[in-house]
């Protein structure tokens, strides 16, 4: 079956099946940025392993920025089955040249942070990713099954950390209270730009990488989360938010502030891609050595047979 | 203090202080692999820590958290080797090879002691610790047997750390009058064994130094010891009496 036809049926395409450049460039595009967004969003949490205020919290945190370093390997071997190299990624990342998730630039700046990642960046996450797990190339679609429901135990533990902050003292109600109000609007620009602003949508759409248009997506999101906000007791920090014919309408993001964080004017912008360039650098020692010892152990065997 | 609660506050301090200082390579680690790998070091090295804090929290009425967050520099037990800075990698491997081939030793041992849950945490715990001997050897090959950089980096930690090994091994009255206890001066031999074997094929040199550090299992520690703490602790000191 040709490429289109497969596309039609919504069946799957397979890493050796022919493809259009411009969908094979595409994919690739949108699964090295979401494996980047992976790693470099290992750095606001990892920021709060060292200081996680129970042996219980800090295990459970460090095991999801450990889940986080795991959904980056295997989506940058997904990208792999589309003809390019990890480390070639990882250098357009490091270039600048390729984008991670905006969400990142964001200082975690109290351990109610760390709740407030779990439930709205997770939880928006996921609303994103779901429909991905019926995404037209095959090996995407089938990491997403993997991270999503990974993600889905993440954001149920970010939770459970503003539960028990909400429940405890009026310190810690007003420290998750303070990271809802920061975290609320990054949330819903996760989802990018409105429909009307959005670039690539209609031909991902087409080619059945996209099943959603981003306002559905922030609509969807919003539905979803307003109501846990009512759980917890937490405000959202929206004057204009009401119940309307089945969905919660609300003010629009201020999307100059996305589009400032884009272009790199966010507020760890910089901190975080020095963080990433800087381990990378630190470990080129340790990757030449692990390389220079394989090749030497191959060497090894091959005069010993 | 009675000897157990000594002597647990030994094995679950070492295993606390070891995690703290692990989980710093998250999202630094030399490569994605690395990040997962020493994650999951990090996590084991924690659960043997809570399982162990909880065990000695039970003979005297505290939590795990009230031992790990509200106790002071001068009541940790812990070997210094383990609150010893991050370093580069090859002083991660270098330590994850001398402590977890400690930890290995110990544990084996103390799967048959007559205190079932000593028996059980270790019984648990020597498979885990197994597999990070297994995966510090392997990289004290690759970074010994690697280029001359990685060459002169891995002699140069396994010098750095060498003489903080001896504390590993130090009997006390403690060990020798709790029957339920290792006498870890029982382990030094087989230790010395297994490491050296490991930097001889590693093709590094045996570290020589004779001088060796002590004072952790009385509390007496490096400057370092107090900022790893300060950091620890400080949220939950600020907020006494919170639940997380």
């Amino acid at each position: 079956m040709d490429f289109q036809a497969t596309i039609d049926a919504d069946g799957r395409i397979e890493p050796r099946d022919a493809m259009p450049d411009g969908y094979r460039k595409t994919l690739i595009r949108q699964i090295a940025q979401h494996a980047h967004s992976e790693i470099i969003g290992m750095q606001p949490e990892g920021n709060w392993i060292s200081r996680a205020p129970s042996l219980r919290r800090k295990a459970i945190l460090m095991a999801k920025v450990q889940d986080e370093a795991g959904h980056g390997l295997y989506l940058y071997a997904a990208a792999e089955t589309l003809g390019v190299d990890r480390a070639d990624l990882l250098d357009l990342l490091h270039s600048g040249k390729q984008k991670y998730s905006s969400i990142f630039n964001y200082p975690t700046l109290t351990w109610a942070d760390i709740g407030a990642i779990g439930w709205l960046v997770d939880g928006a996450a996921i609303v994103n990713q779901v429909p991905l797990c019926r995404c037209s190339y095959g090996p995407y679609a089938r990491a997403m099954v993997r991270v999503c429901k990974e993600e889905s135990f993440h954001q149920r533990q970010g939770f459970e950390i503003l539960y028990t902050l909400s429940k405890g003292t009026e310190a810690q109600k007003a420290m998750a209270q303070d990271a809802l109000n920061r975290w609320w609007w990054p949330s819903l620009m996760m989802f990018g730009p409105p429909d009307a602003a959005s670039t690539h949508s209609e031909q991902s759409m087409a080619w059945g990488i996209k099943r959603h248009s981003n306002d559905e997506l922030r609509q969807r999101f919003v539905d979803m989360t307003v109501p846990q906000a009512d759980v917890l007791g937490l405000r959202v920090p929206d004057d204009g938010l009401v119940y309307e014919d089945g969905h919660y309408r609300f003010t629009e993001p201020d999307f100059t502030e996305l589009y400032d964080v884009v272009k790199g004017n966010g507020p760890c912008n910089q901190q975080r891609l020095s963080h990433r360039v800087k381990a990378h650098q630190d470990g080129a020692w340790v990757r030449e050595a692990a390389a220079a010892y394989a090749e030497k152990q191959a060497a090894r065997k091959e005069s010993a047979a | 203090m009675n000897d157990l609660l000594e002597y647990t506050l030994r094995l679950g301090d070492d295993a606390l202080i070891a995690a703290q200082r692990t989980g710093e390579w998250i999202a630094a680690a030399p490569q994605l692999e690395e990040d997962v790998a020493l994650g999951n070091v990090a996590l084991d090295q924690l659960g043997q820590a809570r399982s162990l804090l909880q065990y000695a929290g039970s003979l005297d009425g505290r939590t795990e958290d009230e031992l790990a967050y509200f106790r002071d520099e001068r009541e940790f037990r812990n070997l210094q080797l383990c609150e010893l800075p991050t370093g580069d990698f090859a002083h991660a491997m270098a330590r994850l090879l001398y402590f977890a081939t400690y930890q290995h030793l110990l544990y084996d041992e103390l799967r048959s002691s007559a205190d079932e849950t000593l028996a059980g945490v270790a019984g648990k715990a020597v498979k885990e610790v197994a597999y990070h001997v297994d995966h510090a050897t392997q990289w004290v090959l690759r970074l010994g047997d690697g280029t001359d950089e990685s060459h002169r980096r891995m002699q140069a930690a396994l010098e750095a750390l060498w003489p903080y090994t001896a504390e590993m091994f130090a009997s006390d009255d403690v060990v020798r009058r709790l029957s339920v206890a290792v006498d870890p001066s029982t382990l030094e031999e087989e230790w010395t064994r297994r490491v050296t074997a490991v930097i001889d094929e590693s093709t590094c040199e045996r570290p020589t130094s004779s001088y060796q550090h002590s004072g952790g299992r009385s509390g007496r520690h490096t400057e370092h010891m107090g900022f790893l703490l300060a950091e620890l602790q400080h949220v939950a000191r600020s907020h006494p009496g919170a639940t997380w």
